[in-house]
């Protein structure tokens, strides 16, 4: 079964709705939200709206740190993102919020492990930043694959014999065969807002029987996105990061 | 029981694994153990590898079958094994491929010091292998005659992908620093260095193993320390002609220009070393084709001094390294060389050179061979026409003004233009080729019409149609 992983959306709905196409266009057969659903971008409603009814059929959610920081605005956060986040709560239904703040940390399942940021300690919200930092994740997550976002580069980490944990930039719509005799973490890309000034949506897929994992890109219409955070009053420069993908 | 020979023990001819009936042991490996094996109909003939495991099992020999895995299911063409079936590396590891049949290299080499003609055709055999791999962005990294097989067609088939390097796939070996990187005698000064994203290191090893072909001896011994490794980043081989002195002049500076010790000073395209020693007399001799002596000792004081700080080169796709080295072919019409599209087939070849840095442009004439007849006199004119199509062609190419090593120029004989630019374009690994439309008058003329069309249509690589608009065409 291909199961589409998807991460770092951020009220992104254009993103949400050219992944989840390009998913059902190859036949995704489960789908895996793996937080930060909210956030920098103009459509939070309607982002958990149809992240809820994935939901509903069975798909995998867990808790971001935006998602987190509507009940309570962590003081980390800068001042744009503060100001996204206290519009966002505003936006939000009711509904949306409860939704949101009832999401576990972390999800496992069979050999796969889904959480936000580190399984090490999933509410600290650490950055898988280096092979020891994957390494520490891989260890907590006491599964084949661990699957994150949270840092918005796809990257691919696995354990090398002896333990230690190895680094790979994949290249997009390439298949890499991942066996289960090895470790894996997959950091799956971020959706809403790729930084690696390519704007394109990312997201990735995992081929259960094949073992196989493939990170993707996806083109939308990146300037609708980002005039939206203009037109709804938002901070320039996070329109400006979706425009360029920085 | 020997502790290490436990697979053996496991595994034994007659027995079955995964619907597999195991034959002949014909190979202990330091990866592990190779037999023949039945019960696939693919119509070839197959192998089967297992890996050690257990005990007396090398970590260094596990990985080395994990990455032959990775990689050679996602090769294909007529120079690598044909992939048939991989066990699960968590439960029953193995790996079934298609056993080519022919003779090694290594094999052949018991008759070194081979030929020159000889050595320069199985040597454009093994690049031919080399630029196929790097073209779906592998490197080998462990070419030596054991590993290359060539077949009853004449061409080469390359084994043994435990060290290779596939640049869609993590690199496994990349942190394995404690493991050899290659086999002594072959392995470039950049694998010595830790470096596996070169495709550059192949040419390299191809430089040894036709060093070998061309003289029966290894250009740097067979080094048992890492120092002794570290020689070849500044020490020059001995001249192959000082070894054996039927090896001309042409052959010498193909074979030294592959083993140049930085790698920007070698071949950029394992094509490029193709074509040269396909074409013996198109390669541009340099001091290389005539040194008689090692350099002297202070320049290789100096290189070594330099050596010191050699370091990775940044990552890129071998596809892309090798792409920036093209053959671009144009087919120059000498028949008519005072036609008014010429100017215009100029000026497209020099903007697509303008494009790439280290191409090499092959400027092809194809006339009318129709003298195939024996007999001295006509074969004196036919090389008196041959040699004023040749001087038509330097002449048309003379306000490129190109460095001579860049250029290469043929006068083909073939009463089929379209096949005869074909073949010339697959056989020496062309990446475009640059050909005029038909003028108005010419498209009248049905075979000069399925020249253009024909070559687009069927050439394997990109063709560029140059055509000047008619005036007041709209």
């Amino acid at each position: 079964m291909i199961i589409a992983l998807l991460s770092d959306i951020h009220g992104n709905l254009e993103a949400l709705q050219a992944c989840l196409k390009h998913a059902t266009e190859s036949r995704a057969g489960r789908y895996a939200f793996l937080g930060d659903l909210v956030g920098y971008g103009a459509d939070p409603q309607k982002v958990v709206d149809i992240v809820a009814r994935y939901a509903s059929e069975g798909a995998v959610i867990v808790r971001g740190n935006h998602d987190e920081a509507l009940a309570r605005t962590p003081r980390y956060m800068n001042d744009s993102v503060r100001a996204v986040i206290n519009w966002t709560r505003e936006k939000l239904s009711k509904d949306a919020k409860d939704f949101l703040a009832s999401l576990p940390l972390c999800v496992r399942e069979d050999e796969m492990c889904f959480v936000h940021a580190s399984a090490a300690s999933p509410e600290r919200w650490d950055y898988i930043d280096s092979p020891s930092a994957a390494r520490r994740s891989i260890d907590a997550a006491q599964a084949t694959y661990t699957f994150c976002g949270h840092v918005h580069d796809q990257t691919l980490y696995f354990l090398a014999a002896g333990g230690k944990a190895s680094v790979f930039s994949p290249l997009q719509g390439k298949e890499i065969p991942v066996g289960r005799h090895r470790r894996w973490l997959a950091i799956v890309g971020s959706v809403g807002q790729p930084r690696d000034n390519n704007p394109a949506a990312a997201y990735t897929q995992f081929d259960t029987a094949h073992e196989r994992i493939t990170f993707y890109r996806v083109p939308y219409d990146h300037l609708a996105a980002a005039e939206k955070i203009r037109d709804a009053g938002l901070p320039l420069s996070i329109a400006h990061r979706v425009e360029k993908g920085i | 029981m020997n502790p290490g020979e436990r697979t053996v023990d496991r595994y034994l001819t007659g027995s079955e694994l995964d619907g597999f009936r195991l034959g002949e042991h014909i190979h202990t490996g330091a990866m592990g153990e190779i037999f023949r094996v039945t019960g696939r109909d693919t119509g070839f003939p197959m192998i089967m590898k297992l890996p050690r495991s257990g005990r007396g099992a090398s970590q260094e020999g596990l990985l080395g079958f994990e990455t032959e895995s990775l990689v050679l299911p996602a090769l294909t063409g007529p120079h690598v094994p044909r992939f048939v079936a991989a066990g699960s590396l968590a439960r029953t590891p193995y790996l079934v491929t298609e056993w080519v049949e022919g003779e090694s290299l290594e094999q052949l080499l018991k008759r070194s010091p081979l030929p020159p003609v000889e050595a320069a055709r199985l040597g454009a055999a093994l690049a031919d292998a080399v630029h196929s791999l790097h073209l779906q962005d592998v490197i080998h990294l462990d070419l030596k005659p054991d590993n290359a097989i060539v077949k009853p067609d004449g061409r080469l088939a390359l084994i043994d992908f435990g060290l290779a390097y596939h640049a869609h796939f993590p690199d496994l070996l990349a942190e394995e620093r404690r493991f050899t990187a290659g086999s002594a005698p072959y392995i470039s000064p950049e694998q010595v260095l830790g470096t596996r994203a070169d495709p550059r290191s192949d040419i390299f090893a191809l430089g040894v193993v036709l060093y070998e072909m061309a003289t029966g001896e290894l250009p740097f011994g067979v080094p048992s320390t890492l120092g002794g490794l570290r020689d070849r980043l500044w020490r020059d081989p001995v001249p192959p002609r000082v070894r054996e002195t039927a090896v001309p002049p042409w052959l010498q500076e193909v074979i030294l220009r592959c083993l140049e010790p930085n790698a920007e000073d070698r071949y950029q395209s394992a094509a490029h070393v193709a074509f040269d020693l396909r074409n013996p007399d198109q390669v541009v001799l340099t001091d290389r084709s005539s040194r008689f002596n090692e350099s002297g000792l202070m320049e290789q004081v100096q290189r070594w001094w330099r050596a010191r700080g050699m370091h990775s080169l940044p990552r890129r796709l071998p596809r892309s390294q090798v792409a920036a080295a093209p053959i671009i072919m144009v087919a120059v019409d000498t028949t008519h060389p005072d036609d008014q599209r010429q100017p215009a087939l100029q000026r497209a070849t020099a903007q697509m050179l303008s494009l790439s840095g280290e191409f090499r442009l092959i400027c092809v004439s194809v006339i009318r061979g129709a003298r195939v007849a024996e007999g001295a006199g006509v074969s004196e004119a036919a090389s008196e026409e041959h040699r004023e199509h040749i001087v038509r062609l330097l002449h048309w190419v003379e306000p490129l003004r190109l460095p001579p090593r860049r250029l290469s120029l043929h006068v083909l004989e073939s009463a089929s233009p379209e096949q005869a630019l074909l073949e010339f374009a697959r056989s020496n690994h062309v990446d475009l080729i640059v050909l005029g439309a038909p003028s108005p008058e010419q498209v009248r003329l049905a075979w000069w019409r399925s020249v253009a069309s024909g070559v687009t249509a069927n050439a394997r690589c990109s063709v560029y149609v140059v055509r000047i608009p008619e005036p007041g065409d709209t």
